[in-house]
């Protein structure tokens, strides 16, 4: 039961982006798509993933004085993996999101979650916290993508159904921020709802 | 001339912020008041310019000769809280009266994804270290700008009367919305 609770936290009620406010940086910067906003997501996934799984394998090891940053050189680590293997088998992907890729060291979910969850429990527990807070934050990015896509270009996951442009500004910058802005004051009205 | 080119295009036409979305957490977590914002840039300013040229250096003489570039993300963020480290303690040390007024920002610097963002940036637009110099400097000042010019309109927006749901977090980023696209209107100058 609280496994699944560990996986399911991480989707609304304690959603990355949407409640924590975390890794704001490429939630607002890769999503112009909903495909890139999945890409980048599942990418943070892995990243997520392996670093829980590590951080909570070596725990006892680490001092507690160098601790952050031995987490920082396994996040760096799996971060490199991630960039290496998508610029070989992904290369269409890896220029779209480009700059962020090797920007997944420094978001805050990650060293949060490592910090947060991975120290303290399980190798177990911390995988399936990373998987539901790497779907978790997939899941917004997606979400987002695909109302920007779908209000800039009128199309979604690539695939067109408006026979018009559509307002270009929600692919551009300030959409970024507008959309991003109505959908956090909408999941806190929802998660109020429900509380 | 290709020093205005870079000055301006990373101040106002590919503002770090408002653009390129890289140092977002600090810019909505901190821009409450203008005073800390400008503190907050002060710090992102010094440490900007220090990790590019660090990493600048690192990158042409360390990883390029060994032929480990593949190695730059892990190398780069190393090098980056090691010179946040650095620079707290130095400070202390040598002048208290400007780690007083920038010390609370250094530590949160680390995970700023702005300093890291120019360091490898410099890199890819094949700077050579004046030219990464500058594009630093220039960002840094884009950084702050837009932070104190977003502190300057949440301190008024604190003062009005925001619908419930959009009050806190929501208002801001439409607010950082409506900023954005002022800034749009620098595309095109240079």
């Amino acid at each position: 039961m609280s496994q699944m609770k560990n996986f399911t936290k991480g989707f609304i009620k304690e959603n990355p982006v949407f409640v924590l406010l975390l890794g704001m940086c490429p939630t607002l910067g890769v999503t112009t798509s909903a495909l890139n906003g999945l890409g980048m997501g599942l990418a943070t996934t892995f990243v997520l993933i392996g670093s829980n799984m590590v951080v909570s394998a070596v725990k006892d090891f680490i001092p507690d004085k160098v601790r952050i940053p031995s987490y920082i050189v396994i996040i760096a680590t799996f971060v490199t993996i991630v960039e290496l293997v998508m610029q070989a088998y992904l290369p269409a992907l890896y220029n779209q999101l480009g700059l962020f890729i090797p920007l997944i060291v420094v978001n805050c979910i990650v060293l949060g979650r490592a910090e947060a969850f991975a120290s303290k429990n399980s190798v177990g527990a911390s995988i399936i916290d990373g998987l539901g807070m790497g779907l978790g934050f997939a899941f917004a990015l997606t979400l987002l993508g695909s109302v920007r896509e779908l209000l800039g270009s009128g199309a979604l996951f690539n695939f067109k159904f408006m026979e018009s442009d559509g307002m270009l500004v929600f692919v551009l910058a300030p959409g970024a921020f507008i959309v991003l802005g109505y959908l956090i004051a909408i999941i806190s009205r929802l998660n109020k709802k429900n509380a | 001339m290709e020093y205005a080119i870079i000055i301006i295009a990373a101040i106002f036409v590919n503002n770090v912020v408002l653009a390129q979305f890289l140092g977002i957490c600090p810019f909505i977590g901190v821009s409450g008041k203008i005073s800390t914002s400008v503190g907050m840039g002060g710090a992102v300013l010094f440490v900007m310019t220090l990790a590019t040229v660090v990493t600048w250096l690192a990158q042409h003489y360390i990883l390029v000769p060994l032929g480990i570039t593949f190695l730059q993300t892990i190398t780069f963020i190393l090098v980056i809280a090691a010179l946040v480290q650095m620079v707290e303690i130095i400070l202390k040390k040598v002048s208290p009266a400007l780690y007083g007024a920038l010390g609370v920002f250094l530590p949160l610097i680390t995970t700023n994804c702005a300093v890291l963002g120019v360091a490898i940036l410099t890199i890819q637009k094949d700077f050579n270290l004046m030219e990464g110099v500058v594009f630093a400097i220039s960002t840094a000042l884009g950084f702050t700008l837009a932070m104190v010019i977003f502190a300057g309109i949440r301190e008024h927006l604190d003062n009005m009367e925001v619908p419930k749901g959009m009050a806190g977090v929501p208002i801001a980023l439409v607010t950082a919305g409506i900023l954005a696209l002022a800034f749009m209107g620098f595309t095109g100058l240079v």
